[in-house]
């Protein structure tokens, strides 16, 4: 642990305790957006355009419309959505990869299929799944799931493949059951690769379901957003864009945190000179 | 077809009941490249008896780990067959362990070195409680108390080896086979990993095939040493080691039966290299 630590204090250059080190980073990520923003109130101040309204107009609207229970009716929607649709699609893309990662027979099988698919954005399979669905939850939530299902699914098949022949010659020789071999070997070995996989996934996943909503919903973000303009209230629509990219940074952050418990060992194990 | 059983002057059989574990009947392997095969073994035979540790050595490149392999039922013989207890081997067998030279990647780095000792034990469906106190117990016949907890990365490469070779230890195996275990360690590790491998067969009985190209290293650890060599790779030697189980890095290795094993093996290696130049 003390190799980690001592580590980490060399990366952001400093000798000093974990709690300034840590203070030292917020501030080194924190300085460019405070002075973009910083700029942007004053560029906009007092302005006169309908469409670029001033930084402290649009604040006001984000506070009025994005905050509060106003906000809540606006953004719970799309979060509930994309969470339903982004978890099955992980668990999807998980599951299938990993047959096809350790089928190979079968994974030729189907690669044509799945290379076609992938090409075809998920975006545009809105008109057949408005057809289907209608414009509730099913379509947005299955347009999500075709959207990114497959960056999931590649890197799985991927990181099911790249398992190290030496543990494959460990199981095979210690005859460890097919389950145990996929829990205990084959998953934690490709989970570096799956997470990557996610990481893109999210991030389909929040265009998706932006995009449905403004084209076939009657809630959400993107509803709320494309309902502004179209009213011609131009600070709910920029206060709106506003919202959806701090959620978008808050989504991030939260993977990240994922990201670093599921691979705390594979790090660890990279900062660690023995190894 | 070299079956010539050489026996230097003063190397004495084993005597007692020998109780045949292990044994390569006429093991050949060939490999399909283009325009043809490859012959890497040629009708290897040997015996390994219980309680005892065979070593196989010869020049790299001899296939010295195909043979292990095929032992291990990891590969399928061309001809000939591997015999474990009596059954012919045709795939990984249920009584065989193998230690594998690149400790670094044959552990689970996510898995604690305790979990890493009872990963086969829960494929076996072993007890949750069996599983903790054979694995305990093959840490402290290894010499790693009180690390079961630690994370293989955080040992150093002469103690992943033992982590290794404690996990062999509680599947309880009929048979351990290890592929150049020591081949990766720095000098003075070896010497203590071999030391380690002789007090286990003292203390534990276990039947061992060891593979490796240091001569100095199969004739100080075998009870048999099988020499390979040749291409395609026969058994030019089966020598016995009469050193008796009580070894010592130091005095075993200025004995004249030790130094004129020694000298044979190397003959026996040397000799055939320059026969094929």
């Amino acid at each position: 642990m003390a190799r980690v630590a001592a580590t980490h204090s060399r990366v952001t250059g400093r000798l000093t305790g974990p709690l300034t080190g840590r203070l030292v980073g917020v501030a080194v990520e924190l300085w460019l957006p405070v002075l973009l923003f910083a700029g942007w109130w004053f560029a906009s101040l007092g302005s006169g355009s309908l469409y670029f309204v001033g930084l402290d107009v649009i604040l006001e609207a984000l506070r009025d419309g994005w905050l509060g229970q106003a906000g809540a009716a606006n953004v719970l929607p799309s979060l509930r959505n994309l969470a339903e649709g982004f978890l099955l699609a992980a668990f999807a893309g998980v599951v299938l990869g990993t047959v096809l990662g350790l089928v190979r027979p079968l994974a030729n099988a189907v690669s044509p299929i799945v290379e076609f698919l992938r090409s075809v954005p998920g975006v545009a399979l809105l008109p057949i799944g408005l057809l289907i669905f209608g414009i509730g939850t099913e379509m947005k939530v299955s347009l999500i799931i075709y959207g990114s299902v497959w960056p999931i699914l590649l890197n799985t098949i991927d990181g099911v493949r790249s398992v190290d022949a030496t543990k494959q010659d460990v199981l095979r020789s210690y005859r460890v059951p097919a389950y145990l071999r996929i829990l205990g070997v084959v998953l934690p070995s490709a989970a570096p690769r799956i997470m990557v996989g996610l990481r893109t996934s999210l991030s389909i996943a929040i265009t998706v379901i932006v995009f449905s909503e403004m084209i076939g919903s009657t809630e959400g973000i993107g509803y709320a957003i494309l309902q502004a303009q179209r009213n011609f209230e131009i600070p709910q629509m920029w206060a709106g864009m506003l919202a959806l990219g701090v959620i978008g940074y808050l989504l991030n952050i939260g993977f990240r945190g994922v990201e670093q418990l599921v691979l705390r060992r594979h790090r660890a194990m990279n900062t660690t000179p023995g190894s | 077809m070299s079956e010539s059983i050489t026996q230097p002057a003063r190397i004495q059989p084993t005597r007692g009941p020998a109780e045949v574990v292990l044994a390569a009947q006429g093991v050949s392997k060939q490999y399909p490249v283009p325009g043809g095969t490859r012959a890497v073994l040629d009708e290897v035979d040997f015996e390994v008896v219980r309680g005892q540790i065979a070593t196989i050595v010869g020049p790299s490149g001899a296939g010295k780990t195909t043979l292990l392999r095929c032992m291990a039922g990891l590969v399928t013989p061309s001809a000939g067959r591997v015999v474990l207890d009596g059954t012919p081997v045709t795939g990984p067998p249920d009584g065989l362990a193998v230690v594998f030279q690149d400790y670094s990647r044959s552990l689970m780095p996510w898995m604690s070195v305790r979990h890493n000792v009872e990963l086969p034990l829960r494929g076996r469906r072993v007890g949750k409680r069996e599983r903790r106190e054979r694995s305990l117990a093959a840490l402290a016949d290894v010499g790693l108390s009180g690390n079961g907890e630690l994370y293989p990365w955080q040992l150093s490469g002469g103690m992943q080896q033992r982590v290794a070779i404690a996990r062999a230890l509680a599947y309880r195996p009929e048979a351990l086979l290890m592929d150049e275990p020591f081949a990766s360690v720095d000098a003075q590790t070896r010497a203590d990993l071999e030391d380690l491998l002789l007090s286990l067969r003292i203390r534990r009985s276990i039947t061992i095939v060891l593979v490796t190209h240091d001569i100095d290293e199969a004739v100080y650890l075998g009870d048999v040493v099988v020499v390979l060599g040749g291409s395609p790779t026969r058994v030019e030697a089966r020598l016995r080691v009469g050193l008796g189980p009580d070894r010592d890095q130091i005095r075993t290795k200025a004995e004249p039966e030790f130094l004129e094993i020694r000298s044979h093996v190397l003959a026996k290696i040397r000799g055939h290299r320059g026969s094929a130049e």
